[in-house]
């Protein structure tokens, strides 16, 4: 069972207290987008072998969103964050490149 | 009796497979077929001499430089993709490469059920030219895939599914697929040990196929391998694809672990892995993979003999013919390529199924696995081309690809010979774009 720490709550949570919410950081389109833009956007979904970024909610908790860098081979939990913000922190990602050298997600890493 | 058939030596030595294919004469023509037929006499003329006259359903053969097509993936899916590129077209100078070993992904971690009550027109055609090719398959392989038309009910559980289930049993009789609304009496004549009352999920109906069943899942995969080998196609285990080779937006060949291969057509039938291919060859798909799991109990007597598919509870149940009960539960909510799923799914589902099947509350579970299955937006396949030429793309068969396999393949193949096929041209992976979806997602309400 996954368990993932709640930035909000400040505990670990079982994944039967999450609710698993897709890809994050998504850049949401608009008018004078382009079709191939919102194709992307609506079903074009990151699908990696490894680092990964993802929306959790805490359902059974605060209920708040929160993202979370997951590694989809190991089940290896790198770090939560807050959903308040367009990137992964820096924190974030120096624990990844600590434990993934070379990593890339979108245009990060 | 020419159906029950000894199971033939499958664990071969690869690396002595290898070295006795070596300098053997490959690419033999489907006209001068070595292959020893199946049968009531093979078994009775094997009985007189100790059984030593058993050979090897198929080559293990080193990859050649060349070939017309490439198949990435020796699961169902491809094998099937080739045989009927061999049979329907022609053509046999063709490669089924796999990672791993043959049908070792979701073809043999799935729960074996077959039917075609689809709601939307393109699923019914395609799942329905599947079922009726399961109808001969063990005649056309020769080999018993254990065709079993059961009966399939998929339980109407909360009045949503009612309308929903109606609703599909009128589309599938407009599509020419037999199927039938029936009453929770019938239901429970069906399937004796159902609690049809409640009170949490009581059974207010059902969708019936009577042809409707399962099979030997790794027959199909075995049968199919046997037979493209027979027609002289190479099927290379233990082979990764490292990378897609193109010139000028067309496809020319794959780099392996066993080489580069050369190819005019690249099929890629993959599953769970398709986004990790197709990122190897420079493009995206709009999959995402995730684990879905299954479960066995210990064998018990018959009990039941039909496949109840409960999609309110999450479970489907069939019964082997080992006496397992054979229980299929939902998939997690986040991507995954680990084949294994969260066990607290297990738990759900049996917690949910012990109340519509409450005898199954004595039994122990005996195995658990996962498969990684490839999910898209609305559920339905991607056989497709794609934005390179040459390259065709077989995946998204999410929760429900084993029972589509002769289809697929029949399908898949005529795409590949022809460029088009009237079974593929709704399964578009650009159908998202144009908003042309094949919405099963809807109609299942879950896993389908």
């Amino acid at each position: 069972m996954l368990i993932l720490h709640c930035p909000y709550c400040g505990v670990d949570v079982d994944e039967t207290d999450l609710h698993a919410g897709g890809e994050a950081h998504l850049h949401r389109e608009s008018t004078g987008s382009s079709d191939q833009d919102f194709e992307n956007y609506l079903f074009m979904r990151e699908n990696p072998k490894g680092v990964h970024f993802e929306r959790w909610q805490h359902a059974f908790g605060c209920g708040k969103w929160f993202l979370a860098a997951r590694c989809t081979t190991t089940l290896e939990v790198f770090g939560t964050y807050s959903a308040q913000t367009t990137e992964p922190p820096q924190d974030i990602q120096d624990a990844i490149t600590h434990k993934r050298q070379g990593w890339s997600w979108r245009n990060f890493g | 009796m020419s159906q029950n058939l000894p199971r033939v030596p499958l664990w071969v030595s690869f690396a002595s497979a290898c070295q006795a294919n070596k300098g053997a004469k490959t690419g033999c023509l489907a006209g001068d077929s070595t292959l020893k037929r199946y049968s009531a006499f093979a078994i009775a003329r094997e009985a007189f001499r100790q059984h030593q006259g058993w050979e090897r359903a198929w080559r293990s053969p080193a990859p050649k430089s060349s070939y017309d097509v490439v198949i990435v993936g020796a699961g169902g899916h491809g094998l099937a993709t080739a045989y009927y590129l061999g049979k329907n077209f022609g053509i046999t100078n063709v490669a089924i490469i796999e990672k791993g070993w043959l049908g070792g992904g979701n073809t043999g971690r799935n729960t074996t059920i077959i039917r075609s009550n689809y709601l939307q027109d393109p699923s019914a055609a395609i799942y329905e030219k599947a079922r009726s090719l399961y109808e001969t398959m063990s005649q056309d392989l020769n080999y018993n895939v254990m065709f079993s038309p059961r009966g399939v009910i998929m339980l109407a559980q909360t009045e949503h599914e009612v309308r929903g289930y109606k609703r599909t049993a009128h589309a599938n009789s407009l599509q020419g697929v037999s199927t039938e609304w029936i009453s929770p009496a019938r239901v429970k004549e069906l399937c004796p040990i159902m609690n049809i009352d409640g009170p949490r999920y009581p059974v207010l109906g059902g969708l019936w196929q009577a042809r409707g069943g399962s099979a030997r899942h790794d027959a199909v995969a075995w049968g199919y391998a046997r037979a493209c080998s027979d027609m002289g196609m190479d099927v290379i285990q233990q082979c990764e694809v490292t990378g897609v080779m193109t010139e000028a937006g067309k496809v020319n060949g794959v780099n392996t672990t066993k080489g580069d291969i050369s190819c005019n057509k690249l099929g890629m039938v993959v599953a769970g892995h398709a986004s990790v291919l197709a990122s190897k060859a420079g493009f995206r798909l709009p999959i995402e993979s995730v684990a879905l799991q299954a479960l066995v109990s210990e064998p018990i007597k018959p009990c039941m003999d039909v496949v109840v598919m409960a999609n309110t509870v999450h479970g489907y149940l069939s019964q082997s013919d080992k006496g397992e009960m054979v229980i299929g539960g939902g998939t997690d909510g986040y991507n995954n390529y680990t084949q294994r799923g969260s066990f607290h799914h297990v738990e759900e589902t049996v917690r949910s199924l012990i109340e519509t099947f409450p005898m199954l509350s004595r039994l122990k579970m005996l195995r658990q696995w996962g498969g990684i299955v490839d999910v898209t937006g609305d559920r339905s396949p991607i056989l497709s081309k794609t934005p390179i030429e040459g390259v065709f793309v077989n995946c998204g068969w999410g929760t429900g690809g084993f029972k589509a396999i002769p289809g697929s393949g029949w399908a898949m193949a005529e795409l590949i010979a022809k460029g088009q096929s009237p079974l593929t041209d709704e399964f578009s992976m650009y159908r998202f774009g144009e908003g042309k979806f094949i919405d099963e997602s809807v109609a299942a309400g879950v896993a389908h």
